[in-house]
């Protein structure tokens, strides 16, 4: 299986945003015979601003989810996370704060 | 500005180093240590004081090692980031999470178990590490994924 694409919610939750997003990736382990993938950076922006930084491991479990939460966002705030794996491949997604 | 050999030279350098500072390096020794305390080494915390302020939510048992839910929060202020490391895997350390400006230190993620362990959660607060840690049974390892 090949990384593919992603899904993102980001809402306001208790005066918050919560931000769940899931990534298409296989995440393979060295235990799996298959070679080693995993995705090991992932970064989310909160209207182009860095607000957090991931290092992961092929721990994470296949098609990741996360949840993370920002404070003192708004209605409308453009929340982007993006990763790269260990062979270089990409991908992000942009959505805004319902 | 005019365009000579260096500046060209100069901008190609800025144009393939571009990909790759945008993100964080991978920290290739901490993610490659075989035991946590070797992964704590690596990250500068070899002796985190133990802390009540570290919230772990998990499940007792899980079913599937493949996907375990593992929710974690700290209420010690100032944390700048969080550490999960999976005491029984291969390579114990799991994640780790840089909270800047504007994030709560707070991450819910699924981790593959190999079998049953602690898990244990380092957060950063002003240059110093504590930790808690939470004993996870597991039914099935889910390391072939």
């Amino acid at each position: 299986m090949a990384a593919g694409p992603m899904k993102m919610r980001a809402t306001i939750a208790g005066g918050n945003i919560d931000v769940r997003v899931l990534m298409t990736h296989p995440m393979t382990t060295a235990q799996s015979g298959q070679p080693l993938h995993f995705i090991q950076n992932v970064v989310v922006k909160q209207n182009g601003k860095t607000v957090i930084e991931a290092e992961i491991s092929q721990a994470v479990s296949r098609n990741p989810v996360f949840t993370f939460r920002l404070k003192g966002g708004a209605k409308g705030d453009k929340i982007e996370v993006s990763w790269v794996d260990n062979k270089g491949d990409s991908n992000k997604i942009e959505s805004a704060v319902a | 500005m005019k365009t000579t050999r260096r500046t060209l030279i100069a901008a190609l350098g800025t144009l393939l180093l571009k990909p790759l500072a945008a993100f964080a390096a991978w920290n290739e020794q901490a993610f490659g240590a075989k035991t946590a305390a070797d992964a704590l080494k690596t990250l500068g915390a070899s002796s985190p004081a133990a802390s009540k302020d570290i919230v772990i939510e998990a499940p007792q048992i899980a079913e599937n090692g493949a996907v375990v839910p593992i929710e974690v929060s700290s209420n010690i202020p100032g944390t700048s980031s969080i550490a999960v490391l999976i005491e029984k895997n291969p390579f114990p350390l799991a994640g780790r999470f840089e909270f800047k400006d504007g994030a709560l230190p707070y991450v819910k993620l699924n981790v593959k178990m190999g079998e049953t362990s602690d898990v244990r959660v380092i957060a950063t607060a002003g240059g110093k590490h504590f930790a808690a840690s939470r004993e996870i049974k597991v039914t099935i390892g889910g390391c072939g994924g």
